[in-house]
């Protein structure tokens, strides 16, 4: 059972690991999300190995039904715009950050560390009932003594719906300068500080916009 | 049984991970996943403290047994969902105005 508990742990672990370096590391956004989708899957089985059998359900229902799917979208609705091209500007200063970031916790990793070392004798994991973590219990605690969070958490879910649709949607009315007319604008020379395009060709969700206003340009 | 220190080292590398991708790269859309990486390992540190201290009889729900970490946990998760929606709206907005994702150009209030 014990070396079992090992593996399992270590196998999720490094998993887990490999998904968060593939979310830093990776080029292509999809590829980030498929390492979140990996480590989602891991953090789940470490949540099992916890008894913590509905936090697991719900991590592999509202993560990796829910928000990394979003987050797939979003990609997809972008097309290849969502990849940023790599360049240097601004290195020093995010590489400098991130090297404090780094520094602070490999300091916190160490004092854990020692602190564990010093510990000579460990304290057992305590044994729980078989109920523990599961639906019934959760819900009980859920319902009687989190019910104010809980409520208030579902104000929460609610504004956060109507942000995003008020977010995403704009004004009323709002314009947009299109491609074409960027470059009728540019060719008066008009100031186009507020929406000066990058790179060349552009696909995705807002190219029917920019069909659209060439049919009418001509 | 694993000890209760794997696991919150493991919370830690899976932090500073995310901390670092939140501070070096500039693609809002990996912005937003590397603060989702940060919250799954505030997540776990929280119900392995849980797991490791159930019988403090902090809360009361089922007798005895606290399940004060998984609870938080739990409303983490909910408040992470309503992150990502506003997220990716403000990100999709900012595509229609600017027609990029990157986060150093998101920069109409400079000068």
């Amino acid at each position: 059972m014990t070396t079992l508990g090992l593996v399992y742990f270590y196998a999720c672990a490094v998993a887990a690991v490999l998904g968060a370096l593939g979310v830093v590391v990776s080029k292509n956004p999809i590829r980030g999300a498929m390492g979140l989708l990996l480590l989602i899957l891991s953090v789940a089985g470490l949540f099992l190995a916890l008894h913590a059998q509905f936090l697991a359900a719900i991590q592999l229902i509202v993560y990796a039904g829910a928000i990394v799917v979003l987050f797939l979208f979003v990609i997809m609705l972008l097309g290849p715009s969502a990849a940023t091209p790599n360049d240097r500007r601004g290195l020093v200063p995010r590489v400098f950050g991130g090297g404090l970031f780094a520094l602070a916790g490999i300091g916190g990793i160490g004092l854990v560390v020692r602190a564990w070392l010093a510990a000579n004798h460990p304290l057992p994991m305590p044994s729980v009932d078989p109920s523990f973590g599961g639906i019934d219990a959760f819900g009980s605690v859920l319902f009687a003594d989190a019910l104010v969070p809980f409520e208030v958490s579902s104000a929460l879910l609610m504004v956060a719906v109507v942000g995003a649709v008020a977010v995403a949607r704009g004004r009323q009315g709002e314009h947009t300068m299109s491609k074409s007319e960027l470059e009728i604008a540019r060719s008066k020379t008009v100031s186009t500080e507020l929406a000066r395009p990058r790179g060349s060709e552009r696909s995705g969700v807002f190219s029917h916009e920019i069909d659209e206003a060439k049919e009418s340009a001509s | 049984m694993i000890p209760i220190e794997h696991y919150v080292i493991l919370s830690a590398i899976l932090f500073l991970l995310g901390g670092i991708g939140f501070l070096v790269r500039r693609n809002t859309l990996v912005t937003l996943m590397s603060i989702e990486v940060m919250l799954n390992a505030a997540n776990l540190a929280l119900v392995a403290f849980n797991r490791s201290r159930t019988w403090h009889p902090v809360v009361s729900g089922a007798p005895g047994q606290s399940h004060t970490g998984q609870v938080f946990a739990f409303f983490i998760i909910a408040a992470e969902a309503a992150e990502v929606a506003v997220g990716l709206a403000i990100v999709l907005s900012m595509y229609r105005l600017r027609r990029t994702v990157r986060s150093d150009e998101a920069d109409l209030l400079k000068n």
